[in-house]
């Protein structure tokens, strides 16, 4: 994986201090042509890998990337899947069952639901399969060397303990598509002893690490023991705590740590994008 | 250990699920759900003893605490059975269909000293909390006008098909989304005593309200406006904001930043005169386990320690949600009345 990833919240009104940047955000990148022309600011700036949700609007970017093969040639997607809202508020809409029958392509639940039979296993992970191959669909083409898991869903499984889903993603991610699985979590330290449990080896885990100790369950020192003692390899997200954290501070901080292979931030104006990745530069020449 | 049960896994249902399945002080003794799909996929993949019959699992797994995750018109009877049997119950908002069914719920509890609490979450997010410690200070001089609002998507377009769109239901932006709010400024300042002017107004739906407004006034005088709409596509996820007027100070504040406008300096420890801003990061307590949100994790951790008996159990009462309950009645009287 690359030393700095670029990740897309700014492009999507995700902001974890402010609503009214939020708001703000979302006018600035209401056009599609302005995701591009900062993608490419970040492009220019040495990164070569966009890490983003599944948002539909996402499709754009993957149509760019296709129609300028020349210009994006070293340029790289990771896609984090699902984006959570479009199913929270399916579910809310709609309700488990409605929002499974919405989403899985073709007719694969008609018989099964009418029925009223229990599902057996293989068909629990059928559904998750079938729902990576949709949310996969418009990066056809598109280089996506690892494919996520969101912390959402990471998360909500690993405290059910539904380990072997978390196992059946990492394995389909490999088999269909031949790339890395991912897991995105805000709870490095329990994901990290749970992959290791299933015999999952040097699993790819981006967490929440930073020095406000902001989003870092179980706390700041756990953290810190988990990357000095396990076998992972690690992408640091919201190192700058939502941007509550000075810069100089945040990533002196993260690129002190052991283990961290890559860093995760996302930035919407040329200004930041450039005094960020100089700044994870010097520090990491020192 | 504090051994728990969970009935109805829908949504929130399941997000406390998974919480409590990573609580090192909870063992997670049963869940209990009608939907086949879900179910199975917890009996299938999870430790989780499963039920379909709610006092079958009651009387099998004798459970120290459940955790009510049904639709509201469903808490008042499972809830009754539940303090009947001497069980603390933590049960999800809107509490009860009506103000009376509440404070029933709330006497018993009170009675058999019971843990009892309700999911408001928005008590155990760091910057209402600190909204809460600026008001008790007094630094904000007399309050003479407060604004709570709530902005989100639920309901964007016409469709009639859940238990939300039911008013008999406990559906409706009031009882969903309002009661939210209206739990958020009983708790801040004082409990609602009165609604004027209210309107509730179905955007999309037919049955039940998208929208409402009102001009509250509270038990110890203070008055000021609720204003909160679910059916707005202007924001991404549900945003939840308060403004207090002083004579002293303002303060405004949503889940993520706080801002606070001091008149004199020394009047408030740790802010100083003029505009302050302090961010959610800075005023959040770490968890253990993370899911959607600190508050979820923290209101948790904050029963399983009532129920345990090594700690207090005054925030979100059911008393205090029955109080909510009598807000959300005035609210819809008051909308029945013509002006």
């Amino acid at each position: 994986m690359d030393r700095i990833l670029y990740g897309d919240n700014q492009f999507f009104a995700v902001n974890h201090i402010s609503d009214a940047k939020s708001m703000e955000q979302s006018m600035k990148f209401k056009e599609n042509d302005a995701i591009i022309a900062t993608l490419d600011q970040a492009i220019e700036a040495g990164i070569d890998t966009f890490m983003c949700t599944t948002h539909d609007r996402i499709a754009f970017v993957c149509d760019a990337v296709r129609s300028n093969p020349e210009k994006y040639k070293d340029f790289k997607i990771y896609p984090c899947m699902p984006y959570a809202h479009k199913y929270a508020n399916a579910v809310t809409e709609l309700g488990i069952q409605g929002t499974i029958k919405q989403y899985v392509p073709g007719n694969f639940f008609g018989s099964m639901f009418k029925g009223g039979k229990a599902l057996v296993s293989k068909d629990y992970l059928a559904i998750m399969e079938l729902l990576v191959d949709a949310e996969m669909k418009m990066f056809e083409g598109v280089k996506t060397p690892v494919v996520f898991l969101q912390n959402v869903i990471t998360d909500l499984l690993l405290g059910l303990g539904m380990d072997e889903i978390l196992k059946g993603f990492h394995d389909y991610v490999r088999e269909k598509y031949d790339v890395e699985p991912g897991f995105i979590t805000m709870n490095l330290p329990k994901l990290a002893e749970t992959l290791e449990g299933l015999g999952i080896e040097n699993p790819i885990i981006c967490a929440s690490i930073n020095s406000a100790n902001f989003r870092m369950s179980g706390g700041k020192e756990l953290y810190e023991e988990t990357l000095r003692t396990k076998k992972i390899r690690v992408i640091a997200m919201q190192v700058l705590g939502g941007g509550a954290i000075p810069p100089k501070e945040a990533l002196g901080y993260v690129c002190g740590l052991p283990n961290i292979e890559s860093i995760l931030f996302g930035a919407s104006s040329k200004r930041n994008i450039d005094n960020t990745v100089s700044t994870i530069h010097e520090f990491d020449s020192k | 250990m504090l051994r728990v049960a969970l009935v109805g896994a829908g949504k929130m249902g399941l997000s406390h699920l998974s919480i409590l399945g990573a609580h090192p002080n909870v063992e997670v003794v049963g869940v209990c759900d009608t939907s086949l799909i879900v179910m199975g996929a917890l009996k299938k993949y999870t430790k989780f003893p499963c039920y379909k019959k709610f006092t079958k699992m009651l009387d099998q797994e004798k459970p120290d605490a459940v955790f009510v995750a049904v639709p509201t018109k469903l808490h008042y009877e499972m809830i009754k059975e539940l303090l009947d049997r001497k069980i603390h119950v933590f049960a999800e908002k809107p509490f009860c269909l009506n103000p009376e069914q509440g404070s029933e719920l709330a006497r018993l509890a009170e009675e058999h000293n019971l843990v009892n609490q309700v999911g408001y979450h928005n008590k155990f997010i760091g910057t209402f909390k600190e909204v809460k410690r600026i008001i008790e200070s007094g630094a904000l001089g007399e309050i003479y006008h407060f604004t709570g609002e709530a902005y989100g998507p639920v309901v964007t377009k016409k469709k009639d098909s859940t238990w939300r769109s039911n008013p008999a239901d406990g559906g409706g932006c009031l009882m969903d989304y309002a009661s939210h709010v209206i739990d958020l400024l009983n708790h801040l300042i004082s409990p609602v005593a009165s609604a004027e002017g209210t309107l509730l107004k179905s955007i999309y739906s037919q049955h039940v309200d998208d929208a409402v407004y009102s001009l509250l006034k509270l038990e110890s005088g203070e008055t000021g406006v609720l204003s909160v709409n679910w059916s707005d596509d202007t924001y991404r996820k549900m945003s939840t904001s308060v403004s207090i007027t002083g004579t002293e100070g303002k303060i405004i504040s949503d889940a993520s930043e706080l801002k606070v406008f001091v008149k004199k300096e020394g009047a408030l420890d740790g802010y100083t005169k003029g505009w302050n801003v302090k961010y959610v990061t800075q005023l959040t307590d770490q968890v253990d386990f993370y899911l959607r949100g600190e508050e979820y994790s923290a209101q948790i951790d904050y029963f399983v320690n009532a129920a345990l008996k090594k700690g207090p159990n005054d925030i979100n009462t059911f008393k205090s949600a029955a109080r909510t309950d009598n807000a959300i009645a005035l609210i819809k009287n008051n909308s029945k009345t013509k002006a």
